[in-house]
C-alpha cells in the first residue's frame, strides 16, 4: 500500500522549553482510517495544526504525499491534500450562504467557474446537503454546520481529511450525523481519514488507534488491541468505551465471553451463544 | 436573536432581486442625487420621485407595509427637523405666533427629503441581500486596485463582519443569561448605571472574539487562502435587460425631475 502521509520524528513546543509533541513518527496508508486518541492537553490538537502546516515542527519531518510541509513552497500541495475540520463549525464558514463557503476553498485553487459548481453539488451530495444550498448557516443546527465544513473541505478534494474533535460541539445526534458522513466518505470516496478525539467509541470504527499522552505516542494498533489494554489507558486518563466496560465487568463477574468485543451486535451475539450453552 | 436578519433583505424571486447589485447601488446614488435636485418648494419634482420608489416597490414583489416600516426609525429625526423649521424660521410672513409661511414650507421639503431618500435605500436593502451589496461594492471599488487600495481584503473583510453579527448575536444572549444567572443586574439603575453594567458582557464578547478570529485563520489557511492572488469568483454578476430598464427608469426620473424644475421657473416669470 502507498504511504501517503509520514511523520517522522516530529517534535514541538510552543514556547521553546515545554514539548507539546515530543519524538512523533507514525505513518498513514492510503484509504486508511486513523484514529488519535488522547485526554485533553496530550497535544492531540497540536498535531492536527502539524499535519498541514499550519504549525511547523521543530525538528522532524511531516510529509503529504512526497510534498513536506516545512517547506513554503510546497504548503500549497499539502493543504490541497490534507483537508482539516475544526472543532467549532460557527468559527470555519467564511460566507452567509452555504453554497458561497463551499465555493471559497475552490475559489482559493483558482478554479474555473464551472467546475466550482460540480465541486459544490459533489461535496453537498457527499454530505447529504443538497436542498440546503442556498440556506444561511446561522439557519442551521450543529450537525448541519459541521456538515458544510466538511463540504467546504471536500470541495478541495482532499485525499486526506483530518476531523480535529469536529463533533465535541455536537449533539449526540450532531454527533451521529457527522460520522456517518465520515464513515461513508472513507468507504465510497476512499478518504484517508484521521479522526482526532477523545471520544473512545468513534475510535471502534478506525483501522488503526493512535494513542497520544504528553506529547509520546504510547500505543498504537487495532481497536481489538489497544482496548484489551483497560488498565494501561485508565492510567493515562482515558475510560473504555461503554461496551467494552461492560464486557471487562462481565469478564470480572466470571462470565466465559472473549475479551475483544467492540460494537454492541457483537456482544449480543456472544451473549446469546453463552446463553445456549447453558 | 436568531431570527435577526441583518439589513432587514427580504427574500423572494422578483424584478428588482434579480437585478445587478452593482446597478441597483449606482441608480440609488442616482435616485438620491434626483431627490437632492428637485428645486425649493416645486413639491411636484417629490411626486415624480414618489412615483419611482412606488413602481419600484411594485417591481421588488416587498409589501409596501415593510418599506414604509422603514420610516418608523427615523421618524423622531423627521420630527425633529420638522419642529426645528416650523419655529425657527424667522423669514416669511408671520401667518401665527411665530410660525411663518416659509418655515412650514421648509419643513415639508425637509420632511418629504428625507422620507423619500429612506425609502429609495430601503428598498435597496429588502431587494439585495448583504453578501450581494458587499460584492456589488467590490465590484464597483476595483479600479481602485490601480492605485493599490486592497479592494480583495476590504471586500472579504466586509462579508465576514456580515457573516458573524447573528453569531455575534447569539454569544451576546448567552453571555447576557450566564451573567444573568450569576445575578448581574442589566435592567435597573440610571443610565449610567447601566452601561456599566454591560462592562462584563463586552469583555468576554471581546475575548471570544479574538479566539474567533483565530480559528477563523486558521481554518481559511487551510482551505488554502492566499489572498486575492489566482483567485477565481464562483459567483459571477451580468447585466440584463432588467438593469437596463431599471436605468431607463431612472433616467427617466432624472430628467422627469428637472423638466418640473424648469416647468417651475416658467410658472413664476
Amino acid at each position: 500500500m502507498e504511504k501517503i502521509l509520514k511523520v517522522e520524528n516530529a517534535s514541538f513546543s510552543y514556547d521553546k522549553q515545554n514539548k507539546v509533541l515530543k519524538d512523533i513518527s507514525f505513518e498513514v496508508e492510503r484509504g486508511e482510517y486513523i484514529a488519535i486518541i488522547g485526554h485533553n492537553g496530550s497535544g492531540k490538537s497540536t498535531l492536527a495544526k502539524l499535519l498541514n502546516g499550519l504549525l511547523v515542527a521543530d525538528s522532524g519531518e511531516v510529509t503529504v504525499a512526497n510534498f513536506s510541509a516545512k517547506d513554503k513552497k510546497s504548503l500549497f500541495e499539502v493543504r490541497k491534500r490534507v483537508g482539516v475540520v475544526f472543532q467549532n463549525p460557527d468559527n470555519q464558514l467564511v460566507a452567509s450562504i452555504v453554497e458561497d463557503d463551499v465555493a471559497f476553498g475552490p475559489e482559493n485553487l483558482g478554479i474555473e467557474r464551472k467546475e466550482i459548481g460540480e465541486r459544490i453539488d459533489f461535496a453537498l451530495k457527499a454530505v447529504g446537503m443538497e436542498e440546503f444550498r442556498k440556506v444561511s448557516p446561522t439557519r442551521l443546527s450543529g450537525g448541519q454546520k459541521q456538515r458544510i465544513a466538511i463540504a467546504g473541505v471536500l470541495a478541495l478534494k482532499p485525499e486526506i481529511l483530518v476531523l480535529d474533535e469536529s463533533t465535541a460541539m455536537l449533539d449526540p445526534q450532531g454527533r451521529k450525523e457527522v460520522l456517518e458522513v465520515v464513515e461513508k466518505l472513507n468507504e465510497e470516496e476512499k478518504v484517508t481519514v484521521i479522526a482526532i478525539t477523545h471520544y473512545m467509541e468513534e475510535a471502534v470504527r478506525a483501522d488503526r488507534i493512535l494513542v497520544i499522552n504528553h506529547g509520546e505516542i504510547v500505543m498504537s494498533g487495532t481497536p481489538k488491541e489497544v482496548f484489551a489494554r483497560a488498565e494501561e489507558l485508565r492510567e493515562i486518563g482515558l475510560e473504555l468505551p461503554p461496551v467494552c466496560q461492560i464486557v471487562s465487568g462481565l469478564i470480572k463477574k466470571g462470565l466465559q465471553i472473549e475479551k475483544e468485543i467492540l460494537t454492541e451486535e457483537e456482544l449480543l451475539e456472544a451473549l446469546c451463544e453463552l446463553l445456549q450453552k447453558n | 436573536m436568531k431570527d435577526v436578519s441583518f439589513g432587514q433583505y427580504y427574500p423572494t424571486q422578483s424584478f428588482v432581486h434579480k437585478m445587478d447589485a452593482r446597478v441597483k447601488i449606482l441608480l440609488i446614488i442616482a435616485y438620491i442625487v434626483g431627490v437632492f435636485l428637485v428645486a425649493s418648494y416645486h413639491f411636484l419634482g417629490f411626486g415624480a420621485c414618489l412615483l419611482f420608489v412606488i413602481i419600484a416597490t411594485i417591481f421588488s414583489n416587498v409589501p409596501f407595509s415593510k418599506v414604509l416600516k422603514s420610516i418608523k426609525g427615523i421618524l423622531f429625526i423627521i420630527i425633529f427637523s420638522a419642529i426645528i423649521q416650523i419655529f425657527f424660521n424667522k423669514s416669511g410672513k408671520v401667518i401665527w405666533w411665530i410660525i411663518t409661511d416659509e418655515g412650514l414650507l421648509n419643513a415639508g421639503f425637509i420632511v418629504a427629503r428625507i422620507t423619500l431618500i429612506v425609502l429609495g435605500a430601503t428598498l435597496l436593502t429588502l431587494t439585495t441581500s448583504p453578501v450581494e451589496i458587499a460584492d456589488g461594492i467590490e465590484s464597483l471599488m476595483s479600479p481602485l486596485k490601480y492605485i493599490k487600495f486592497p479592494v480583495h481584503e476590504f471586500a472579504l473583510i466586509m462579508s465576514i463582519a456580515l457573516r458573524f453579527i447573528p453569531t455575534l448575536l447569539d454569544e451576546i444572549d448567552r453571555i447576557i443569561k450566564a451573567q444573568k444567572a450569576r445575578g448581574a443586574d442589566f435592567e435597573s439603575g440610571n443610565l449610567f448605571k447601566r452601561a456599566k453594567a454591560l462592562v462584563p458582557v463586552l469583555i468576554p464578547l471581546l475575548i471570544s472574539s479574538f479566539r474567533r478570529a483565530d480559528e477563523l485563520a486558521d481554518a481559511m489557511d487551510s482551505r488554502c487562502y492566499a489572498g486575492s492572488k489566482n483567485r477565481t469568483r464562483y459567483k459571477k454578476m451580468h447585466l440584463t435587460y432588467r438593469d437596463l430598464l431599471g436605468f431607463i427608469l431612472t433616467a427617466g426620473l432624472i430628467t422627469g425631475v428637472v423638466f418640473l424644475n424648469g416647468f417651475y421657473v416658467l410658472l413664476v416669470i
